[in-house]
């Protein structure tokens, strides 16, 4: 049992080991969705309750499989709640947005493959934390994982206007983008404990 | 494998016949290297990619573990293509793969503890690398098992290579060492920003600006050839 502070497990969830820029979780999305400032706002909303979900599950999944002796199954079970939940939010977003539905396109499905929503269930039950405390860590996580995208996007908006070389036109330019943004973010190292 | 081929067509449902099957040619391997390799060329599985290749050891542990997976479930899915309804597909495979890499998961932890730690949550993250859903949905799921096999194979490969020459130009600029032998003397200073996140997005960065250079340059050679071409004709 872990016995940090709630806001000590938000801040390092959302800034200091933001999931997207320190930890390398969820890059797809990050480079994929990252075009449009208002796209990026609604994929930020849709991870975070993903996450949510998944924490919720996860917990109570690690609690059940602990209790039966199963944990080889932990991974596979984790997995199938995740592709559920992803399913409940597509479903949602179709039936509510249909704008917003054809906008995600193939991302939303994708939500499923996202590294960040696993890596999030796998990180909470190495950290062993408790209920509440899986719940901050999920909203710090979903949190910075929607500041790292929106930073992102804002960026990728100006530069939209810039002239670039056409050698550096598309990926490459959005992955060294991504480094300077890192970099900035490592100023925040050693501010919310010093764990990983 | 054994069966005849009038066999095997009769068996096969009308749908596939859309798919033809592919014949092995050495293309089916070399294709993964380099045309399609995933992370360069398709942008595929980038998480461990960045994550897992601050050293070249790291890197190519992280390599081996997901062309493992990757040709396991390839063979798998490959087997069961008819058998497997199309609704649950997606759900099959991913239970298919998440097996597969239990299976690493275990076996990495069996054979060095070093390395299990140095990998952390990545092995166990290889479920959801692109790379391999990718693979079962667009290759294994309609093409036979021999030709699965080599074209896993190959992509494994390409992902490998991919991992390495991150990992290798990581731990030269960020540790001066090679597969952590040292490579520069005691007076070497390491570039540390390379072997910490920001470095990742850097060198990948690079590599990619150096293939688009080289792409540009072909592009403008033809180009340029097919125009005097033109004038002579």
């Amino acid at each position: 049992m872990q016995d940090e502070s709630l806001y000590l497990i938000f801040l390092n969830a959302a800034v200091v080991n933001n999931f997207v820029l320190a930890l390398f979780l969820g890059i797809c999305p990050f480079l994929g969705v990252s075009a449009k400032k208002e796209t990026a706002w609604n994929m930020g909303l849709a991870v975070i309750f993903v996450m949510l979900v998944s924490s919720v599950s996860a917990y109570g999944i690690n609690w059940l499989l602990t209790e039966l002796d199963l944990l080889f199954l932990r991974l596979i079970c984790y997995i199938a709640v995740i592709a559920s939940a992803v399913q409940l939010v597509e479903m949602l977003v179709k039936r509510y947005s249909p704008a917003l539905f054809r906008s995600l396109g193939i991302f939303l499905p994708l939500i499923t493959t996202n590294c960040a929503i696993l890596g999030l269930a796998l990180f909470q039950t190495a950290k062993e934390y408790d209920f509440v405390q899986s719940l901050v860590y999920a909203l710090g996580a979903g949190g910075g994982f929607m500041l790292a995208l929106m930073l992102m996007a804002g960026l990728r908006e100006k530069l939209e206007l810039a002239r670039v070389p056409s050698v550096s036109q598309g990926a490459a330019m959005s992955l060294m983008l991504a480094g300077l943004l890192s970099l900035a973010f490592m100023g925040f190292a050693g501010l919310g404990g010093s764990h990983g | 494998m054994a069966e005849s081929p009038n066999r095997s067509a009769s068996v096969r449902p009308p749908t596939l016949a859309l798919n033809p099957q592919e014949t092995l040619t050495a293309d089916t391997f070399i294709r993964g290297l380099w045309k399609e390799n995933p992370v360069f060329v398709m942008l595929l599985g980038m998480c461990p990619v960045l994550a897992v290749t601050n050293t070249s050891i790291n890197a190519l542990g992280m390599g081996l573990a997901t062309t493992f997976v990757l040709v396991g479930s390839g063979v798998l899915v490959s087997l069961l293509r008819n058998w497997i309804p199309k609704q649950v597909r997606i759900a099959s495979y991913i239970v298919i793969i998440a097996t597969f890499v239990t299976v690493v998961d275990y076996g990495i932890q069996a054979i060095s503890l070093e390395l299990y730690a140095a990998l952390g949550a990545f092995i166990q993250l290889i479920v959801v690398n692109c790379v391999i859903l990718g693979r079962a949905e667009a290759y294994a799921s309609k093409q036979r098992l021999h030709t699965t096999l080599i074209n896993s194979l190959g992509m494994g490969a390409g992902f490998t290579l991919a991992l390495l020459s991150l990992g290798t130009v990581r731990e030269i600029l960020g540790n001066g060492s090679l597969f952590g032998v040292p490579l520069f003397g005691e007076s070497f200073q390491p570039w540390v920003i390379m072997v910490l996140p920001p470095g990742g997005f850097f060198v990948l960065g690079t590599w990619l600006l150096l293939f688009n250079w080289l792409r540009l340059r072909k592009e403008r050679k033809a180009m340029q050839q097919s125009g005097v071409a033109a004038n002579a004709g």
